[in-house]
């Protein structure tokens, strides 16, 4: 989902800065906010950041010959809600800018719009939809995940098809190259990842039980003792 | 090995036969290039010059070290908090309430 340094043109590449600007910024106030309100969250975060750090440096091969890397942004999304993935995705990806020559500052906006805020924010809203429809926690973390993944490369599809829109086509011939590429080799790399988030949770829920009552991603269990 | 334990390694093995199973089927045909190398050099294919270049571009053996270095710092951390909580828990004095044995 990384597009290369000064492969958006000029134009494109200031509208995403503009667009991811604000996010990033909020993203910053949400994790001061949780640090200093919830120290005890600061292990969690640390986690959470960690798993996208981890998964977004490995690149995986996919049925399509082809390979690519995971994103790692759903569990924050589901443990501490999508604002707080915008800064922790963009600071990944600026790490992979400066030193991997890995995306680009050029278009780090149009990076970070797709990486640490719609990737995000689709997780959260799929993790939201499948535990309002009855699913586990569970199920709802591998849908989440798995999904936060893949709309990242589909929001970097439809930010490619905007900038170079196929010549007898247009913008949906475009889209349909790009998703082509991107969105295809994705799909073991999405259900894949999702085991990963689901692994991670069984681990949480078994071990950081008062962070996530407290997160709201597990229901407070009324100890016998009443001590609650 | 409890319940609990055994679907945490399948889990486990049905991630890693996700990845392994193309690569075996595929017998190296094969060359798993990077989908964002594709695409720029799609691009570039059709006639797009990027204008602007990275700041350091570091040599590929040097690359894939960093590369390795950024999945080591986030498997580190990961590994920490995860063995910190496992500890906090083990270390709680309260015994859980469903051991009942006399």
């Amino acid at each position: 989902m990384h597009i290369a340094e000064g492969f958006l043109p000029p134009a494109h590449a200031i509208g995403w800065t503009v667009v991811a600007a604000p996010f990033v910024v909020h993203g910053a106030r949400a994790v001061v906010k949780e640090v200093r309100e919830h120290p005890e969250s600061t292990l969690l975060l640390g986690a959470a950041g960690a798993f996208t750090f981890v998964l977004s440096a490995i690149k995986l091969p996919s049925v399509t010959g082809s390979s690519s890397h995971p994103t790692g942004t759903g569990v924050g999304a589901v443990l501490f809600r999508p604002p707080v993935m915008a800064l922790l995705g963009t600071v990944v990806l600026l790490f992979q800018a400066l030193l991997l020559a890995h995306g680009g500052l050029t278009t780090l906006g149009a990076n970070a719009v797709a990486f640490a805020v719609v990737g995000p924010w689709a997780g959260y809203g799929a993790y939201r939809l499948a535990r309002a429809a009855g699913a586990g926690l569970l199920p709802a973390v591998f849908v989440a995940v798995a999904l936060a993944d893949l709309a990242t490369y589909v929001t970097t599809s439809v930010q490619l098809a905007l900038a170079f829109p196929d010549a007898s086509t247009g913008l949906v011939g475009a889209l349909g190259k790009f998703l082509g590429v991107f969105a295809v080799t994705q799909v073991p790399l999405a259900i894949g990842e999702g085991l990963l988030g689901v692994l991670l949770f069984r681990v949480l829920t078994a071990n950081a039980r008062p962070e996530l009552e407290r997160l709201g991603v597990l229901q407070p269990t009324v100890a016998p003792g009443g001590a609650a | 090995m409890t319940r609990r334990s055994v679907v945490d390694v399948l889990l486990v093995l049905a991630v890693v036969a996700l990845f392994a199973v193309p690569l075996l089927l595929d017998g190296g045909a094969s060359e798993y290039g990077g989908t964002d190398a594709a695409v720029a050099e799609e691009l570039e294919a059709g006639g797009y010059t990027p204008w602007f270049e990275s700041l350091s571009s570091p040599a590929g053996e040097v690359e894939s070290g960093l590369f390795a270095l950024q999945a080591a710092v986030g498997a580190g951390v990961l590994g920490y908090v995860l063995g910190l909580l496992r500890g906090r828990r083990r270390a709680e004095p309260a015994p859980p309430p469903e051991r009942g044995h006399p």
